[in-house]
């Protein structure tokens, strides 16, 4: 993990529905840029969904560590 | 002297809740909701009054009608918490004292919060809109059709995809779906959050007609142009156009330095407590946690919630906490519907659209008003499964 100091946190473990990226896209919509929201999933989708929303909307994905059950994703919001 | 339980809020969460405490403490509380308008609205209605099918009357009661006959009903705009001296200030004046607090004053939309959205799109997440989006709907000649999402989180996350799929019927029966083409531009990378829902309907959708569009999160409309852009940076050009608005935690909460940036209060996902109070409970809509705003959650919250309540109170151990417990319906057209019944352990695996589906969502919105507000939904129902809330270790 790296050093990033997190902005928020949010725990979107065992959460279907709207599920993780839909949250973490609610999240950028309200933070500021240069936050970095950290997004905890136990979802396999969120492998591939985050990284690639990130990706287009063109924020950067500084992190991503998978862990017993789950992955925690660290998003920086640069625009 | 019995506890002083307040509950801000009269709609399914509030409403449940109040009469739960007051079920289970009988003389040992007094329960006062506070609701700024003394009718409960039954929301879920609002698609079908978008569509034609259901009238605005049919979704209001009042709320004194659906709380048991021990539990106070003050109408009353809450305007501030405070925490600390246990009271609630009301805005005509005057405060309420309590001992335990329920939160569940819901989500309010923010339409102005998106440039451009009140003067270029419609809704149908209030009685207003959804009666507007009607009459626009028996305008309509054809043309493109565009429905999406202009904020995260929003209410009961399948309506988007079930409008698609209800005004497609709609228009084919007016005989205009030929001169209609219909978009639905998804937040996400797939129709719906869900994955395995999503895999489900997508066939339907592209068996009807229905276009995909992509991470498209609504950013700005621009009426003039007819057209709408995202917060990816894409834009998509339409003749009608229906929005999800963005929503808002409730102005109370804000206001009281309880909410997060978006007005949604900061809780616990098992027991439900609003961080850092130990009286304070909140559930349904108002809370942040990443769950579905939707009457079945606050529906599944408010025993926990009660029940909490009652622990609290009498000095015992919490018998249960919130295991997430979910179900709602996607209707997916003519005539039928899929179910996502789902909590924190148990991903949903919806079944195949069918019939039996369409008539248990025909079923629930009729039987609401005599069941939901007063717990007499059987725990066994279809609706209430497929776990039940899970024990908590404290």
């Amino acid at each position: 993990m790296t050093t990033t100091e997190i902005t928020r946190s949010i725990d979107a473990r065992g959460m279907a529905c709207p599920g993780p990226l839909m949250t973490l896209i609610g999240a950028i919509r309200e933070g500021s840029v240069g936050d970095v929201i950290e997004v905890l999933s136990s979802d396999e989708g969120s492998k591939s969904d985050i990284p690639a929303w990130v990706a287009k909307a063109r924020h950067e994905l500084v992190d991503v560590v998978t862990e017993d059950g789950y992955s925690t994703f660290v998003i920086r919001k640069v625009r | 002297m019995p506890a002083r339980v307040v509950v801000l809020g009269g709609g399914v969460g509030g409403t449940l809740a109040a009469n739960l405490i007051d079920k289970e403490l009988g003389r040992d509380a007094q329960v006062t909701v506070v609701n700024p308008t003394g009718m409960h609205d039954y929301q879920p209605g609002y698609l079908y009054v978008a569509l034609g099918e259901a009238k605005g009357h049919w979704l209001s009661r009042e709320e004194r009608s659906l709380l048991r006959p021990g539990v106070d009903l003050a109408i009353e705009t809450a305007v501030r918490i405070h925490p600390d001296a246990g009271t609630v200030q009301l805005e005509r004046g005057g405060s309420l004292a309590w001992d335990y607090l329920v939160i569940a004053t819901g989500a309010r939309l923010v339409p102005d919060d998106v440039p451009g959205l009140v003067e270029g799109s419609f809704e149908f997440y209030s009685l207003d809109g959804a009666e507007r989006l009607a009459q626009e709907l028996r305008r309509f000649h054809g043309g493109r059709l565009k429905v999406g999402v202009a904020g995260i989180p929003y209410k009961c996350p399948p309506a988007p995809v079930e409008f698609t799929f209800m005004v497609e019927e709609y228009l084919r029966k007016r005989g205009i779906r030929d001169r209609t083409e219909i978009e639905l531009l998804s937040p996400l990378n797939r129709a719906f959050s869900i994955e395995s829902a999503s895999t489900l309907i997508q066939p339907y959708m592209e068996e009807r007609g229905i276009g995909l569009t992509t991470f498209f999160n609504v950013e700005t409309v621009d009426p003039g142009a007819g057209v709408v852009r995202s917060l990816e940076g894409e834009e998509a050009e339409y003749d009608l156009l229906v929005l999800v608005p963005p929503h808002r935690g409730a102005q109370v909460v804000t206001d009281s330095g309880l909410g997060d940036p978006g007005g949604w209060l900061p809780t616990d996902r098992h027991t439900l407590g609003v961080d850092g109070y130990e009286r304070i409970l909140a559930l349904g809509d108002a809370t942040d946690l990443p769950i579905s705003k939707s009457g079945s959650t606050a529906h599944f919250e408010a025993p926990v919630i009660a029940s909490r309540i009652a622990s609290l109170v009498r000095g015992t151990a919490p018998r249960n906490g919130y295991g997430g417990r979910v179900m709602c319906f996607l209707e997916t057209g003519d005539g039928k519907a899929t179910s996502l019944r789902f909590d924190y352990d148990h991903p949903p695996q919806p079944p195949k659209p069918n019939r039996a589906w369409h008539m248990a969502k025909w079923l629930f919105n009729r039987l609401y008003w005599e069941t939901v507000p007063h717990g007499r939904l059987p725990e066994n129902a279809p609706f209430s499964k497929p776990t039940a809330n899970v024990s908590t270790k404290e």
